[in-house]
């Protein structure tokens, strides 16, 4: 049988899947009781009841300065910014984007001004941020918004854009108007695909999220990790990245169900 | 039968290339009119001026007597080969679109007893067409010839003056093109349609139309081909079709060729 046509099942698959999972643990497990082996106290690789202890202490006891308990009001202040962020983008997507890929005037009149944003690196315009916003949430927001919005908009706008001509003119032959066409034939058909540029953008939107914590912040996640750094605290570094990429998967499978649910229409293909 | 649409001295040019020129033509109510003629005639862009999604550089293009704006709208139906359903609704909901557009101009949704109308009246739309088992299913779920039929029902729905359609059963294989045949031709007795329909196949052609158009360039020039444009070359009246006749397209096929041969042959 030729390589190409193994197919894994649902099961075998699972477990594939999990082989490279396990074996990076392993490998981890196996290099830290090396090097505790040769000392003791080592820090760059703590073994994971080193990092439970540490943990324990910022996901029970409250920080006696503030009373907050500190792993808690960190997840919160970044899951905050971050849903408050891809909310905005989300809106302004679907606003523009639709308008964008709905109507030529439009898109001649303001796509060039969407590609320009889109090119700029986002993390060039943080001091800009910061000098205009000050350092509060609001820098914090608007990098994570004009770092994900122009993609997701341009990525809309294209793709409503390239619906079939036929169905537009087919709207238009049952009487639909601009606004119709719009809200009845464009927005949904741009739903799903808004949604698979929602979950690409993740990836930014998290890198954007820590770097502007980690500039100018005194809570969140990212500014946990590069204050603990100081320390050269792998033991509580380590936890945050492994609970950052949880929170990541989970809002990625989040969204895929949703597109599954809500838009059962467009994965029928794939079936 | 009066003349439901009026092609008079209509010219179709893109800068230098004429694609269409001098369409003069009458179009009878209730008449279901083939088009023909080779690839690049100028077939589809004579059915987009009908649908308005153009305007003719020179002429006028008349409905109902009255000039036709250049822009698509209800009183002209169209089904296309491909892509004239839309993926996101199942196939009640799209033979309601119509319906809705129409009524609700600003959530172009209907509640209540509206919506219940419109639903019943789609329904028997979709029965009318072989959809009645399909009501709830989703365009990708349903066969090509499925699809199509959804397509015309959907069109229908909208009570246009004129139905439209380009290379329709262009996709499907030969069974099913003659199933579709056979509906199209009930829904234009049944509903007293005005159908213009392009098409690649000389047998449809021949065997659903009451009259055949055959677009090709009248006059070439080998050093600047795209200086002349088509028109419709052979305008010929089937006029002894009836309900109750169903003629063998292929005899039909023969006897009209020889006939244009003939005709022709005076002419030129």
């Amino acid at each position: 049988m030729r390589w190409v046509n193994i197919r894994p099942s649902r099961r075998s698959g699972l477990l594939l899947g999990a082989l490279p999972l396990l074996i990076v643990l392993a490998i981890y497990l196996f290099a830290a009781s090396a090097r505790h082996a040769a000392n003791p106290s080592d820090k760059i690789l703590p073994t994971p009841g080193a990092m439970i202890a540490a943990m324990h202490g910022l996901l029970v006891d409250a920080d006696p300065l503030t009373g907050h308990l500190i792993f808690w009001a960190d997840t919160l202040a970044s899951l905050q910014r971050l849903g408050l962020a891809l909310g905005i983008c989300t809106l302004s997507a679907l606003l523009v984007g639709l308008v964008l890929g709905v109507l030529p005037a439009a898109r001649a009149t303001l796509g060039g001004l969407v590609t320009t944003v889109a090119v700029i690196p986002p993390i060039a315009l943080l001091p800009v941020l910061f000098i205009v916003f000050g350092l509060g949430e609001t820098a914090k927001v608007a990098l994570i918004v004009i770092g994900v919005a122009p993609f997701l908009i341009r990525d809309l706008a294209e793709h409503v854009a390239a619906l079939p001509q036929e169905q537009m003119v087919k709207a238009q032959t049952l009487g639909a108007s601009s606004w119709q066409l719009a809200l009845r034939v464009a927005l949904p058909q741009a739903m799903p695909r808004l949604i698979a540029g929602l979950r690409l953008s993740l990836g930014p939107a998290w890198v954007y999220l820590i770097s502007s914590e980690a500039i100018a912040s005194d809570v969140g996640l990212g500014y946990r990790i590069f204050l603990v750094r100081r320390y050269l605290s792998m033991d509580i570094i380590i936890p945050y990245v492994a609970w950052i990429s949880l929170l990541a998967i989970a809002m990625d499978v989040a969204l895929a169900q949703l597109s599954r649910r809500g838009f059962a229409w467009a994965h029928q293909a794939s079936r | 039968m009066s003349d439901l649409l009026t092609f008079d001295n209509v010219w179709l040019e893109y800068g230098e290339k004429i694609v269409l020129e001098r369409v003069d033509l009458s179009i009878a109510e209730r008449s279901f009119v083939s088009i023909v003629g080779p690839s690049g005639a100028g077939k589809s862009s004579f059915l987009r001026l009908a649908l308005g999604q153009e305007a003719p550089s020179r002429g006028r293009i008349l409905l109902d007597g009255e000039v036709l704006t250049p822009e698509c709208s209800p009183d002209r139906g169209v089904v296309f080969q491909r892509y004239s359903v839309f993926p996101h609704l199942t196939a009640l909901r799209n033979v309601m679109f119509g319906r809705e557009c129409t009524s609700a101009r600003f959530t172009a949704r209907l509640f209540g007893a509206a919506r219940r109308a419109a639903a019943e009246e789609a329904e028997a739309m979709l029965v009318e067409v072989g959809l009645g088992d399909a009501l709830h299913l989703y365009p990708a779920q349903l066969s090509g010839g499925m699809q199509q039929r959804l397509a015309i029902a959907q069109a229908l729905m909208a009570r246009p003056r004129v139905l439209l359609l380009d290379e329709p059963f262009g996709a499907l294989d030969p069974g099913i093109r003659k199933d579709m045949h056979r509906l199209i031709l009930g829904l234009w007795r049944e509903h007293a349609l005005t159908i213009l329909m392009v098409t690649h196949d000389i047998t449809e052609a021949f065997g659903l139309g009451t009259r055949v158009l055959a677009f090709d360039k009248r006059r070439i020039d080998p050093h600047a081909p795209h200086r002349f444009g088509a028109t419709a070359v052979y305008d010929l009246i089937l006029s002894r079709k009836t309900a109750a006749h169903e003629p063998d397209p292929q005899a039909e096929v023969l006897r009209l060729t020889e006939s244009v041969i003939t005709n022709t042959e005076g002419s030129l």
